[in-house]
């Protein structure tokens, strides 16, 4: 599908928009860097909502861009099937906004932390997972303050029973422990789908881990091939 | 109508990790100080006209719901006074 437009919706403060644009061209995918004011193009085919700090995590980290006009937009088009994926403050942001459930906040360290993580695949039958095997280990790197996954208890039930969790923090061998979950996060959860597969939220960043030449790891490739 | 403070305070769910309080409390016992306990809480004192307090309480109210507080992990509370 070479016709696929992707965007990349740019709040004021968010930072891995380029990134993010740059890994989807890496892997074919047209993508593009949307302002929010100017509204999501007709022809936008993929939506995603980067990482940064936008409006400088203020209240919460997202809560603001979370109630941004181009927001009805995106949920719209999430309603309709279009694939939407917030990675980092983008996570945060479709928590905020009611796109997926639960919420992230600070970590349990209290610090920020950048450093890459292994995460555990937890389903395969989605677009942002069909590049993989259901409990395959990817790694790919976290850079959040608040990144601590917190749902309620009841909801947190709903959740797993309803097979909504897509990645957990886990050590090099899949095996998902406290010691391999950064900051504290519910249940080691990295990432959760919204009501349809194709709205997705993780805290880690695969389009860091896309460029061969960026780093060690291309691990995070799979995720964006959703798009392509 | 009548002029109101609307002071909304927002604070995590009991049982809800709060790091910040507990470094908060560190720093504090650093200090010299002898404490049990911290917990913090955001503070919002929203100035509006309205009827009545009533009024003035459930617009603050859907404040908080809408945008002041994150329902899965805060609870908050509403006072209305005039000004």
């Amino acid at each position: 599908m070479g016709g696929v437009t992707v965007a990349v919706v740019q709040f004021g403060g968010s930072n891995c928009d380029r990134d993010a644009v740059r890994a989807l061209r890496q892997l074919g995918v047209d993508a593009e860097r949307v302002w929010h004011a100017d509204g999501l193009p007709d022809d936008a085919d993929g939506i995603v909502l980067p990482g940064g700090f936008s409006y400088g995590d203020y209240l919460r980290a997202g809560a603001m861009a979370a109630r941004a006009p181009v927001m009805e937009e995106v949920r719209a088009a999430a309603d309709e099937g279009i694939p939407v994926i917030g990675i980092c403050n983008g996570a945060q942001i479709g928590s905020e906004s009611g796109l997926t459930p639960g919420a992230f906040t600070t970590n349990a360290s209290a610090r920020f932390q950048c450093e890459p993580v292994h995460l555990r695949v937890e389903r395969a039958d989605t677009p942002w997972t069909a590049a993989y095997d259901e409990g395959d280990v990817i790694e790919v790197p976290i850079a959040h303050g608040e990144g601590r996954f917190e749902i309620g208890e009841d909801a947190h039930t709903d959740l797993v029973a309803d097979d909504r969790v897509l990645f957990r923090y886990c050590d090099a061998d899949g095996n998902v422990t406290d010691a391999a979950n950064p900051n504290g996060s519910t249940d080691n959860v990295a990432g959760v789908l919204g009501e349809r597969e194709t709205v997705a939220v993780l805290m880690p960043h695969p389009e860091r881990a896309t460029l061969p030449d960026l780093g060690r790891s291309t691990d995070g490739a799979g995720i964006l091939t959703a798009f392509a | 109508m009548t002029a109101y403070t609307a002071t909304v305070t927002v604070r995590l769910k009991r049982g809800v990790l709060d790091p910040e309080a507990e470094t908060t409390q560190q720093a504090l016992e650093r200090l010299g100080f002898e404490l049990d306990g911290l917990r913090s809480a955001d503070r919002f004192e929203v100035d509006l006209d309205a009827a009545d307090a009533d009024e003035a309480a459930a617009r603050a109210d859907e404040m908080a719901e809408r945008l002041l507080a994150n329902p899965t992990i805060h609870d908050y509370d509403v006072a209305v006074t005039e000004r």
